[in-house]
């Protein structure tokens, strides 16, 4: 009967959140029934079998409903059984049966996505890997660390940092999202620009196919040239390919020397000189160059209980990481780049951390970004890669354009859009426009969608850099892909999912 | 007292974000390539200086003078002291262990040598915890002390602090020359500024040795052994309130 209540009240929220397109729902797919969760049950323990009433458990909905909607609320399933497989034999048995049965499968990690990629968009099962969450073994001279899929980051990397080591990648959602997660949707982060793609730092995974195969090139290898190198398929997948259980991920050694800086600079213009001369002075210690322009870093101050490290405001705000194993040596290097700078006015003033609680204070602000959007309201976030040099022309594009039909006043923190900002990560020519609005809405939305997509592809651009495809971009694909390009894609997903039970109605 | 001039302490301690580990021979703990910082204690008096210069004014308070007492490296802290705002800095060099009561006779000789109003030092270093130096330097000079202090005013000639004590505040005030410790909630301290940064490098630095100001440095304490507390032992979950109880009455908790 409670579930009764509970549901008209989702009703409520899809009605204010979604704002989304949502496919139907294909028939072809299996509904569930008491049979399949007695089934389900009999593969897997049962205390790992989360069903509603409405298939013949005994949840509560409420009990799915953090399996159901993504972070951000904005996208919504109605999935009314989670299964939590402990092992990849579990995992194999549930997708052999889910394929037989053509019944839709949605694979979820820590469900920290930004595209809806990680959320059942109907009633397909949730597939969770958080009950797969242990080190399989750990190399001390390669720093090879290979685990399950269901590991949170920060534990991976609290980890290997006692072995002395680092995870190559880093993100906001470190405390929450599963490495097989960070795999399945090639996560990239603030630590990209000195580690890298995980297509490079992934050495093996294993995958467990649609018809129940276990792929396993749980590989340790650095070098590999034998035939097909198959696992790069699976990164980047967002699980319509298969599930990843298993990661096999070199983890460099751990920097001794980190130092940090937040800079004030006065234009867009100078944000991309001073990161040249960062490259040229810094190099190879380079580890972060991230920049976030004032709105941003209002509303950070507004949301956060942080102190800005500057005392006067500026249009832009860099921050400046360096990582290497010798702390006088990069002192001496960072602060002549910093000197520099300032002296030739490239940057107008600058904070530099003196111990290691600043150093995680500034890191903070940057990453405390989406979050502070997210209180100020409703976001629109696009997730895109353009060329430096025009990388934040469409940030005052799209507000010029909002301003234009009256939807915006810049500087003024009320009206149907509140806020046009953006950051990111310069470095890797990726940047974080964000629309933060009264709420999402048709007249709003359609002002730069699919004009940003369209500005983007202009500029031969991504558009999507780091977030993926997953259920917001499907459509849009088509702006940074070619129709053959697609029409691979999806041959190859036909190939290993042909009944296409795998995260259906997402990506291709 | 027209002008005041201000002395702070500040120590390079093992930095408060780092988990200490204890050395192999248990020792100490293990203090090679590991990150230092100042003492974050140290890093409140510092800002309470140069607070209290920006509220009176540089006829004020005149000068701030940074001093810290340490091996070679203890200069990096100084200029951080510098970069933060100090005026000029004082290393007092010496590569052994320092007591509080031998830093409180080092601290007494350079007072007696710069004539300071004032002398903010943090309450306690975070790396041995003595929470002594500032006590004993005060009963060395004959000085009044205001320690753990979250809030300090100057008064014409006279010092009004705020204290932390057990279970609530004591506003104490003194006459100067006086001797303040920092408790956490005082103030939080700025970053230090490029320009800063590159203007403490021009500030005065300068460096004697213990026998310069006559003191000699011996221990009165031999550490016999570090030893790391006991590793936590992990919860368990349990499966009913019946289990729980039973549990708890195990243990005797109940």
């Amino acid at each position: 009967m409670r579930q009764r209540v509970v549901k008209p009240a989702a009703g409520i929220m899809l009605a204010q959140h979604c704002q989304y397109h949502k496919p139907a729902r294909l028939d072809s797919f299996k509904k569930l029934s008491n049979v399949d969760i007695e089934h389900f049950k009999s593969i897997v323990p049962a205390e790992t079998v989360l069903a509603t009433a409405a298939v013949g458990g005994t949840a509560d909905a409420i009990e799915l409903e953090g399996f159901n909607a993504d972070w951000l609320n904005k996208y919504r399933g109605n999935s009314q059984l989670v299964l939590k497989p402990k092992t990849t034999k579990e995992v194999s048995e549930i997708l052999k049966y889910c394929n037989e049965q053509r019944i839709a499968v949605v694979p979820q990690g820590g469900n920290t996505g930004l595209v809806g990629g990680s959320v059942p968009v109907h009633d397909e099962v949730v597939l969770s890997l958080r009950n797969m969450n242990r080190v399989r073994s750990y190399d001390e001279v390669s720093g090879v660390l290979v685990c399950d899929a269901g590991c949170v980051l920060e534990e991976l990397d609290n980890y290997v940092a006692e072995r002395g080591h680092i995870m190559p990648l880093d993100l906001g959602a470190k405390g929450s999202c599963h490495i097989g997660g960070n795999v399945a949707t090639n996560a990239g982060g603030i630590r990209f620009l000195r580690y890298g793609s995980l297509h490079g730092s992934v050495l093996g995974l294993e995958v467990v196919l649609p018809d129940g195969t276990i792929l396993d090139n749980l590989s340790t290898l650095r070098k590999d040239n034998t035939g097909y190198d198959l696992k790069q398929l699976f990164i980047g997948s967002e699980g319509t390919l298969g599930v990843i259980t298993g990661v096999s991920v070199l983890t460099p050694r751990r920097p001794s020397a980190v130092n940090v800086a937040v800079l004030g600079v006065p234009s867009y213009e100078n944000v991309q000189q001073a990161f040249k001369r960062a490259r040229q002075r810094c190099g190879e210690i380079l580890s972060a160059y991230e920049f976030w322009d004032s709105n941003c870093m209002r509303a950070v101050l507004h949301h956060q209980s942080l102190k800005s490290p500057l005392e006067a405001e500026y249009p832009f705000y860099v921050l400046v990481e360096t990582s290497g194993s010798e702390k006088n040596h990069d002192d001496e290097k960072l602060t002549a780049l910093l000197e520099e700078l300032l002296e030739e006015g490239i940057v107008e003033d600058g904070a530099l951390a003196q111990d290691d609680t600043q150093i995680s204070r500034m890191w903070m602000m940057r990453e405390g970004i989406p979050e502070s959007l997210g209180k100020t309201g409703p976001t629109y976030k696009y997730d895109v890669s353009i060329p430096i040099p025009v990388l934040y022309d469409v940030v005052k594009d799209i507000a010029q354009r909002l301003e234009k039909v009256d939807l915006y006043k810049p500087g003024q923190s009320s009206g149907p859009v509140k806020l046009v900002c953006g950051y990111g990560h310069i470095g890797d020519s990726n940047l974080h426009l964000n629309v933060v609005a009264e709420k999402f809405e048709d007249r709003v939305t359609d002002v730069f969608e699919p004009y940003v997509y369209e500005w983007v592809a202009s500029h031969r651009g991504s558009i999507s850099a780091e977030h993926g495809v997953g259920l917001m971009k499907r459509d849009y694909l088509g702006y940074s892909k070619s129709p053959e390009m697609i029409s691979y894609m999806k041959r190859i997903k036909d190939v290993f999912d042909p009944h296409h039970i795998l995260n259906p109605y997402k990506v291709v | 007292m027209s002008s005041l001039r201000i002395l702070v302490g500040v120590k390079r301690v093992v930095d408060s974000a780092v988990k200490v580990r204890v050395n192999s021979a248990q020792t100490g703990v293990e203090t090679a390539n590991v990150k230092h910082s100042m003492n974050p204690f140290d890093e409140i008096a510092v800002e309470e200086a140069l607070r209290l210069r920006e509220k009176h004014g540089k006829e004020k308070i005149k000068e701030i003078i940074a001093l810290s007492c340490g091996p070679a490296k203890a200069q990096e802290t100084l200029r951080t002291a510098l970069a933060l705002g100090a005026d000029r800095a004082i290393h007092v060099k010496s590569d052994d262990v320092l007591e509080p009561l031998t830093v409180a006779k080092l601290f007494s000789k350079v007072v007696s040598n710069e004539k300071p109003d004032i002398v903010i030092l943090g309450k306690q270093a975070i790396d041995d915890d003595s929470n002594q130096t500032g006590q004993m330097l005060a009963g060395l000079l004959n000085w009044p002390q205001a320690t753990f202090a979250s809030k300090v005013a100057i008064n014409g000639s006279s010092l009004e602090v705020v204290r932390e004590v057990d279970g609530g505040l004591e506003t104490v005030s003194s006459a100067l020359p006086a001797i303040i410790t920092t408790d956490l909630r005082l103030n939080e301290p700025r970053y230090a500024s490029l320009p800063n940064i590159m203007k403490a490098k021009k500030k005065p630095l300068q460096t004697v040795l213990p026998a310069d100001l006559d003191v000699e440095v011996r221990n009165r304490l031999q550490t016999l052994k570090v030893t790391e507390p006991p590793k936590r032992q992990g919860g368990k979950i349990v499966a009913s309130v019946d289990e729980l109880l039973e549990k708890l009455r195990e243990t005797k908790a109940l």
